[in-house]
């Protein structure tokens, strides 16, 4: 952790003055530009103080004004400048209007080398926003860092303020929704400022689980700072004006000798697509916070709670004809998995996690008959839909994420198999595979599965098979359940017998359908996909009321 | 006007009635409307059809089979086999893989599926082998019945120069200028310059517009001899040319003929077929607004002559150009089932297929020409997977993801081969369907036009639906003063859509913040018991900011129930409607205005597209405050688009006429994709140097994919 938290200020804070200065992240230099406003309206703030003219009432309202334009009006529109919002604002647009109630408003920091002490370098409230407030009536904890006070750098006071709202989210059981623009530990404070990190980590691990945790990353984010985010539920990145790295290029160049841009490095793009530690990148400020309004409304409050039923207008019986022809009549031919999904779920509103990662498979919630459901399904148009080591990790994650609160798992199934290959065996496939696996096994709520083509090896197992505690598992017409693909069994099974295409039919005629799946029970039941809405409809209320427990353990120890 | 006069004659002709009791009447007509398919047991035809067809086409002689009691057989390529035809059928047989050459054209395999099913006739549909006379021939050997006229009469009707010789000798009107095969360009321009310019060129075998081209000088002559030959091997095996003079202006106006083997011929009206794009026609109607009694008999008593003359049986078209002055002239003769031959059975009752059955088993045409009504109007639109907005329409292809037809509205006829989850390939036409309207009136018609194309969903694909509707209500169509120059003169720069004015936009502003508002409200409405209670916000007031193309509108809405007051631009519009968020159509009630709009996505950040008059558009709706920090937002740049060359459409690379390296001028061909069995030609938009070319003649290009880059 140390490493990390010397080379977060190397990248992101250099001491200038009393002030620190984001030079490799911020195009504009403000530590003198920031200088100026303060000092003014805080020497007249001094004024008062010393001659203490002021009532207590008026000195509240005017720390209350102080605290809503947090680092000063320059400062609000250099951020406006780089296509941000202020702390303040984004809070605003998250939360229903007027539902914001904030705490810690008059919190300051409290450091006292190099002259942080002096009022000029005080701001009501620190670098961060907190409080809590609804989203849709809904109620919800946030944090947004406010990067015009000291470039949202963490002081303790920062820390202890986001400490606070987590406990109060832990208490009443309600989720935490982190707006993330710092520029990392507050250097001046040294110790303290690291002690506040793990303070925050602390919380994020004890609440993992408990409340669902969403970060959404709306500026840089360097150093040990990331670790919070990776900690949480989600993350969502803005694109464009987001960064999460351990260090920054300057440090990379100096350690590795890499030429490499912020962009690349940490950017939307590259954690959307190559390192999976993003969930999703959203345009802008304001589109992220709209679709984290719309994201929220899928998930329960706290483990506590049942997955949310939201009014729903599409019938819970409709039949969907056109899912009876998309399945190819070639098995070797794809089929996009989410024209599957979109047809099945309410209103065809799917919210994919990870749409551009491991795209081989499938997450993301949606509700059926109004109630949020987590689908998992393999995407035949991608790499064949295999199970590969990115896209164990991915599914493995939601299922759990989804199992820890109570949502309903809806799988679709078209596995050809894990991917072979020393790349993956080297990266160590077993051990990542296991991961789906061991995620799908150990959850206990609800799991529908539903077979719509291949069910091959091991990967059948895998994909909440019936063997794995599925609740209900079905199989359309198209189904095949078998070892391996009929070619390839055919070669292992009559190795160096003439008639290998007779033999190939017959292996055909006897396993690439649902019958050996279906007469040992393995699938409830064969089901025409036109009906596959208003059956899983029907067994989710069922099982609503599913109870199952696991042994009691301290923990399991799933294969990291 | 006088088109105006003739149609409210007509009803006063056809319907002696008071406006009162019209209603019931129409109600009555609607069975009828259809098409009457008379199944008299006694009458014996087959016993089983094989239908050598695809699409809506073959599912429209299925239901006539049916009807009469006859088994049918489909025919179908492998992706093809959960098509809707071959589903309809009683049995259906795999004759080939995709490509039509290897499938509906494969005259061996389909022979091979006729003598597999003890089939006893064939209908050809349109298109594919409905035309062949070798088809014809083998099944005449093999002593199967074809469904359609003799060998001879396809033939001689076949080739465009026989086909005018034959009509002149029987006293037909034909174009002037006509003239014989051409073998060079050269020859060609001289045989233009002959005839005076404008010209038009096409293959001899070719039929419908498909590969018609009209060249108004010597440059264009050449050019058009190039395509047409070459679309001529590759289409039809056969080089021949035809070039004729061209009429400006000219309608196309055909007639229905419905022949036996008796001698007997009837013609049954005609058919406006004069909107049309690249010589496609889009939008057709029966009867037509311009003919007068007198021109109508002139060209059925022709028609039913060149019908004679060829010793024609069963149905058949004759297709003539009418210029301003009424004059018409025979163009050709379609010796099979027209794709738009719905509205003639619309305004007559005749089932053609049924005819058309019965004349095959060899009955003689129960009806006489005084028998042949013309019962009201009946207008059909091609709905095409295609988009508009590129030169009328480019091919589109797509999976249907949502599709509904307006079969819930009365006088509506759908004739499609597709359903929920088809694709639309790049093998085969793109048509969706055959949209046919009715009414007593034309303005009957063209009113339930206008409800069926709001009422019709199509998800998935882009279709031309907004095209449609701007053809049916623009006021040269209603007003019938058209020709086959309709689109081009109407839409010089090319279709834009729907233009919106001051109050259509403010109908849609409203639809889509009431649309917004229901949404939000609907993100409150969490069900069951909670254990932290839920605060919805309470409001019935929003200030909202509505963006629509460059505009944005501060607007206001306050709920009342269902009815939402929006003020917008200083004008307050009443909007209400059940809000269903889960349902395509959005039927709406603006300022007692019934409307169906259409939904066609929603997102969380607001963006709403909508259909409102037939054309879609983006609107974006945020909260004042989401708009004000929207502000902030920064622009992002799109890509630069003028020195790329994209597919405008999937098909396959015919030619690539450059190199990187060359220097190609402004208009100058880049290369030819075959989609849809045209060729289109691209061309640079502007002199450059190429700087790279991504394709390769003969292989697959989807839309959008990069072709070649420019410096």
């Amino acid at each position: 952790m140390m490493a990390a938290f010397s080379v977060a200020r190397s990248s992101c804070g250099l001491i200038n003055g009393l002030r620190i200065s984001f030079r490799s992240l911020a195009q504009v230099k403000h530590g003198a530009v920031a200088a100026s406003v303060p000092q003014t309206s805080l020497q007249r703030d001094s004024r008062w103080y010393s001659v203490g003219h002021l009532s207590v009432k008026e000195r509240i309202d005017k720390k209350r004004k102080a605290a809503l334009v947090g680092g000063g009006q320059k400062r609000i529109d250099a951020q406006h400048k780089r296509g941000k919002l202020t702390a303040r604002e984004r809070v605003e647009l998250l939360l229903d209007p007027e539902s914001f109630v904030e705490t810690d408003m008059f919190v300051e920091h409290r450091c006292s080398d190099f002259g942080m002490e002096q009022d000029r370098n005080k701001f009501p409230g620190d670098s961060v926003v907190t409080g809590r407030g609804r989203i849709n009536g809904r109620l919800v904890y946030v944090f947004s860092q406010d990067f015009t006070v000291f470039g949202g750098s963490l002081s303790g006071a920062h820390a202890q303020k986001i400490c606070k709202i987590m406990d109060q989210a832990m208490t009443v059981g309600a989720p935490v929704i982190g707006l993330n623009d710092s520029g990392g530990a507050r250097i001046q404070e040294g110790v303290e400022s690291l002690a506040g990190y793990a303070d925050i980590f602390l919380r994020n691990v004890m609440a993992s689980g408990v409340v669902p945790q969403i970060s959404l990353i709306m500026g840089p984010c360097a150093g040990g700072a990331v670790y919070s985010p990776a900690l949480t539920d989600f993350t969502f990145m803005v694109k464009d004006t987001s960064y999460l790295f351990i260090t920054g290029p300057d440090v990379v160049k100096s350690v590795t000798n890499e030429d490499v841009t912020q962009e690349e490095l940490g950017g939307a793009k590259t954690h959307t697509t190559v390192s999976g530690v993003a969930h999703h990148a959203f345009e802008n400020d304001v589109e992220a916070l709209l679709n984290l309004r719309e994201f929220f409304n899928f998930l329960p409050l706290s483990n506590q709670d049942p997955a949310p039923i939201r009014d729903c207008h599409d019938p819970s019986d409709r039949l969907v004809p056109s899912l009876d022809t998309i399945v190819p009549f070639e098995s070797t031919k794809a089929y996009d998995m989410l024209d599957i999904i979109q047809a099945i779920v309410d209103e065809r509103d799917f919210f994919e996690i990870m749409p551009n990662y491991a795209k081989n498979i499938v997450v993301g919630f949606a509700r059926m008959n109004g109630r949020t459901v987590g689908i998992v399904g393999n995407q035949p148009k991608v790499a064949s839909g295999c199970l590969d080591i990115n896209s164990s990790v991915k599914g493995a994650r939601f299922v759990r994420f989804c199992d820890a609160f109570n949502i309903p798992i809806i799988t679709f199934v078209d596995v050809p198999g894990f991917l072979p290959g020393t790349a993956q065996e080297y990266g160590g496939i077993i051990r990542h595979g296991a991961k789906l696996l061991f995620a799908f096994a150990e959850a206990t709520v609800p799991k529908i599965t539903i077979i719509t083509r291949k069910a091959y090896g091991g990967a059948y197992d895998v994909m909440s098979s019936k063997h794995l505690r599925g609740d209900v598992n079905y199989a359309w017409p198209t189904a095949e359940v078998a070892v391996m693909g009929a070619k390839g069994a055919v070669q292992i099974i009559f190795r160096g017998k003439e008639n290998q295409a007779e033999a190939e039919a017959e292996y055909v005629e006897k396993f690439a359908n649902p019958f050996p799946a279906a007469v040992r029970g393995f699938v409830d039941d064969i089901i025409e996909p036109s009906t596959t809405r208003k059956k899983i409809c029907r067994d989710l209320e069922v099982l609503a009321s599913k109870k199952q427990v696991n042994p009691w353990k301290k923990h399991a120890n799933i294969p990291l | 006007m006088a088109a105006h006069g003739l149609s409210t004659s007509l009803s006063r002709l056809l319907f002696p009635v008071k406006y009162a009791s019209l209603r019931p009447r129409c109600c009555a007509l609607h069975s009828k409307a259809q098409y009457s398919t008379v199944y008299n047991p006694s009458e014996k035809t087959f016993d089983k059809i094989l239908i050598a067809n695809r699409g809506e086409i073959a599912c429209r002689v299925i239901k006539t089979c049916k009807k009469m009691g006859i088994k049918t057989v489909a025919v179908h390529s492998d992706v093809d086999s959960s098509a809707v035809h071959a589903k309809m059928a009683d049995e259906a047989v795999c004759v080939g893989p995709a490509p039509t050459s290897k499938s509906y054209l494969n005259m061996d395999a389909i022979m091979d599926a006729i003598r597999m099913t003890g089939a006893q006739a064939v209908h050809p549909g349109y298109g594919f082998l409905s035309e062949n006379k070798e088809f014809a021939k083998r099944l005449a050997a093999e002593g199967v019945t074809f469904i359609g006229p003799d060998t001879h009469a396809i033939q001689a009707m076949g080739d465009k120069i026989e086909s005018k010789l034959i009509a002149k000798a029987a006293k037909v009107n034909t174009i002037p200028g006509f003239d014989g095969v051409v073998k060079t360009a050269e020859e060609a321009v001289k045989i233009a310059q002959d005839i005076g310019y404008p010209v038009m060129i096409k293959a001899s075998a070719g039929g419908g517009g498909k590969g018609m081209r009209i060249a108004w000088n010597d440059e264009e002559t050449r050019e058009g001899f190039r395509f047409s030959s070459q679309e001529a091997a590759s289409s039809f095996g056969d080089d021949r040319l035809l070039i004729e003079k061209y009429i400006d202006n000219p309608r196309h106006i055909e007639i229905q003929v419905l022949a036996d083997k008796h001698g007997n011929a009837l013609w049954l009206n005609e058919r406006e077929c004069s909107i049309q794009r690249r010589n496609q026609k889009v939008v057709e109607e029966a009867p037509s607004t311009f003919l007068d009694p007198e021109t109508r008999r002139a060209m059925g008593e022709q028609a039913v002559q060149l019908a004679k003359a060829v010793q024609y049986s069963s149905a058949g078209t004759v297709e003539f150009l009418v210029d301003s002055k009424k004059n018409f002239y025979f163009l050709e003769m379609n010796t099979r089932l027209q794709v738009e031959h719905p509205i003639t059975e619309c305004i007559t009752g005749l089932d053609l297929v049924e005819q058309m059955i019965k004349v095959a088993k060899g009955y003689q045409l129960q009806h006489k020409q005084e028998d042949i009504p013309i019962n009201g109007w009946a207008i059909e639109s091609r709905v095409y997977a295609e988009d508009p907005y590129k030169s009328f329409g480019l091919p589109s292809i797509g999976r249907l993801s949502q599709y509904q037809e307006p079969l819930n509205l009365s006088n509506v006829r759908v004739d499609s081969g597709i359903q929920e989850g088809s694709d639309i390939s790049i093998y085969y036409d793109p048509m969706i369907s055959k949209l046919v309207t009715y009414g007593a009136t034309r303005a009957e018609a063209l009113a339930k036009m206008e409800d069926a194309l709001d009422n019709y969903v199509v998800r998935g694909v882009t279709h031309n639906i907004p095209l449609l509707r701007e053809i049916i209500t623009h006021p040269r169509f209603i007003s019938g003063d058209i020709s086959t120059n309709f689109l081009p003169e109407v839409y010089p720069d090319g279709f834009k859509g729907h233009q919106l004015d001051v109050d259509s936009r403010r109908e849609l502003l409203a639809a889509a913040a009431g649309l917004y508002v229901s949404a939000q409200l609907r993100s409150q409405k969490v069900l069951g018991n909670l254990r932290v209670s839920s605060t919805p916000v309470e409001c019935s007031r929003w200030e909202l900011c509505v963006e629509l193309g460059e505009g944005r509108h501060a607007v206001e809405v306050t709920k009342a129930g269902n009815v939402y007051t929006v003020e917008v631009d200083g004008g307050k519009v009443e909007v209400s409607g059940e809000w269903n968020l889960a349902s395509p159509l959005l039927p709406v009630t603006i300022n007692g205005t019934d409307r169906m709009l259409q939904c066609l996505s929603r997102d969380a950040s607001g963006r709403i597209v909508l259909q409102h008059l037939g054309t879609s558009f983006q609107v974006r709706v945020l909260s004042k405050l989401a708009a004000e920090l929207n502000s902030y937002m920064p622009e992002k740049v799109p890509e630069d688009t003028s020195s790329i060359l994209r597919s405008p459409m999937p098909g396959t690379m015919v030619a690539v006429s450059v190199k990187p390296g060359d220097t190609v001028a402004e208009g100058q061909e880049i290369c030819v994709i075959e989609a849809m069995k045209m060729q289109n030609s691209l061309t640079a938009s502007r002199q450059a140097k190429v700087k790279s070319v991504h394709c390769k003649p003969g292989e697959t290009v989807g839309e959008g994919d990069l072709l070649v880059e420019l410096e």
